[in-house]
């Protein structure tokens, strides 16, 4: 077996200093549609400048590195202990790199650990065994002021006059980008899931993230719903940053999970403009990034 | 909204403070502190409500606080340190959510007679009213533009608290020609909140849209 360290410090470097392609294309087709010389503009021009620096430079492209989310697809025959091991390391090396802030907190003494790592919760790592004979590794760096915006939503909801059906899936999502106004960092992404419990939604509404944003949802009524919901959210004016504008939201993945008699979840996870998602695929010696 | 950049240089001076407005964009200069959550909390229970005696030592650190802080401003960010055998350089330096810090900002300005405030996301009622009572301004940042802010840093003069952790400690910055967005004035004006009603108004049509 390679040695994962080093391929995982350079996973972590590439999610932290280089956006996704498509994540910068999106931005940058809110250009035409934000006045010349307006604040909402001129936030864009420096949201592309800051890509293209960090780049450059191989610096952070946001000083909020954020909770570092693992998701980790292995064959059969890897052991997950070692593999943990691998990625705490490559964690521990890429915040003495400062490619990563040390972000974990103790939350009782609050002291920095200073090492971004904390505790089994800290980074976050979702293991699953594949069919494949490939180890695939994903990583979303997911900050501070995104997160903090998130909610869930417990159907019917009468503050919001929403109640158990896609509309009210649709109120929902309207109410948490108004909500979130300019400290979501705008323009975001939605990651919305309906159903499940309050863990399995918020754990399915965040792995829409690793999805490219030209997926077309199976589902045509939560495909035409997300549509729906995006249109909307930008006719809020909230604009980038909060500065007005017609950006707000650039797309929004939605999932629907079985949920029980009783519940009637819709969760939705908001994803800054910083959408910092990186893929490491290992095919025996070989190893690609994405 | 105009286009041009108004050069402003720490500290302040209260004139160039009441010229500013809403929509006016900055290119400040100067030497500022940073300061968020531990900061703040920090701040408040010992020179403001005095629920925690200060000791000497935290008494010698805001004596340099205040050194920096007349006329000064306050840059609420966790940046991402590296040092060297030469000292610390900031690689990254973009704002953090400032709505936090509502419950202590209104005083802070108060106790350094602040010019301004740096962050992102706005600040509520108490701290606009500050802000005008103290001629002071709120600057906004454009969240997660670290790499370019930290184009603007020219060096790390001081790190003081440094024991509250990378983020949380108050980084003494030399920074020329940080870009910066007026966005709450020292006349009442607060363009979060005219966004915020503007969006609301638009939100319940849209919630009663079946």
């Amino acid at each position: 077996m390679v040695d994962l360290i080093p391929p995982l410090i350079e996973l972590i470097r590439l999610s932290s200093t280089s956006l996704p392609l498509d994540v910068e294309q999106a931005l940058q087709n809110t250009l035409h549609s934000e006045h010349p010389g307006s604040p909402a503009r001129r936030t864009m021009e420096l949201i592309l400048e800051n890509a293209a620096v960090a780049r450059r430079k191989s610096v952070p492209i946001c000083q909020d590195t954020g909770t570092p989310i693992f998701t980790v697809q292995y064959p059969a025959g890897y052991a997950q202990k070692e593999l943990r091991f691998a990625i705490l390391t490559a964690v521990e090396q890429a915040t003495a790199s400062a490619f990563l802030r040390s972000n974990a907190v103790h939350p009782v003494t609050g002291i920095n650990s200073g090492s971004n790592l904390g505790d089994p919760w800290f980074p976050t790592i979702h293991f699953e065994e594949s069919g494949e004979d490939t180890l695939v590794i994903d990583l979303l760096l997911k900050g501070g002021g995104c997160e903090n915006v998130g909610r869930q939503y417990s159907l019917p909801d009468e503050t919001i006059f929403a109640g158990r059906d896609l509309d009210g899936v649709r109120k929902a999502a309207l109410d948490a980008v108004f909500q979130a106004q300019g400290m979501g960092c705008a323009p975001g992404f939605l990651g919305i899931a309906i159903g499940g419990d309050r863990g399995s939604g918020y754990l399915a509404s965040k792995q829409l993230f690793l999805e490219p944003l030209d997926a077309h949802n199976p589902d045509p009524a939560l495909a035409a719903l997300e549509e729906r919901i995006t249109l909307e959210a930008n006719q809020l004016g909230i604009g980038p940053m909060g500065f007005g504008g017609k950006n707000t939201i650039l797309k929004t993945h939605i999932t629907a999970l079985h949920r029980l008699p009783a519940s009637y979840f819709v969760t939705v996870s908001y994803m800054c403009w910083a959408y910092r998602r990186r893929r490491m695929t290992v095919r025996g010696e070989a190893i690609t990034y994405a | 909204m105009p286009d041009r950049a108004i050069p402003l240089t720490v500290p302040i001076a209260e004139p160039a403070i009441s010229n500013l407005s809403v929509g006016d964009t900055v290119l400040l200069s100067g030497i500022i502190v940073t300061a968020r959550d531990t900061a703040h909390r920090w701040l408040y229970d010992r020179f403001i409500a005095n629920t925690i005696a200060a000791t000497a030592e935290d008494q010698v650190v805001y004596e340099q606080l205040r050194t920096y802080l007349a006329g000064g401003v306050i840059y609420h960010c966790g940046p991402v340190v590296r040092q060297d055998g030469i000292g610390y350089h900031v690689t990254a330096a973009g704002p953090t959510t400032s709505i936090r810090e509502e419950p202590y900002q209104a005083d802070i300005i108060r106790l350094f007679g602040l010019r301004g405030v740096i962050g992102k996301g706005g600040m509520g009622t108490k701290t606009l009213t500050a802000l005008t009572g103290n001629s002071a301004v709120y600057f906004h940042a454009v969240g997660g533009t670290a790499a370019v802010i930290a184009e603007h840093i020219e060096c790390v003069l001081d790190v003081l608290k440094h024991e509250f952790g990378m983020p949380e400690a108050m980084w003494v910055l030399q920074v020329r020609d940080v870009p910066l967005f007026v966005t709450m004035d020292a006349h009442g004006s607060s363009l979060h909140a005219t966004v915020r009603e503007a969006s609301r108004a638009r939100l319940h049509s849209l919630l009663r849209d079946d």
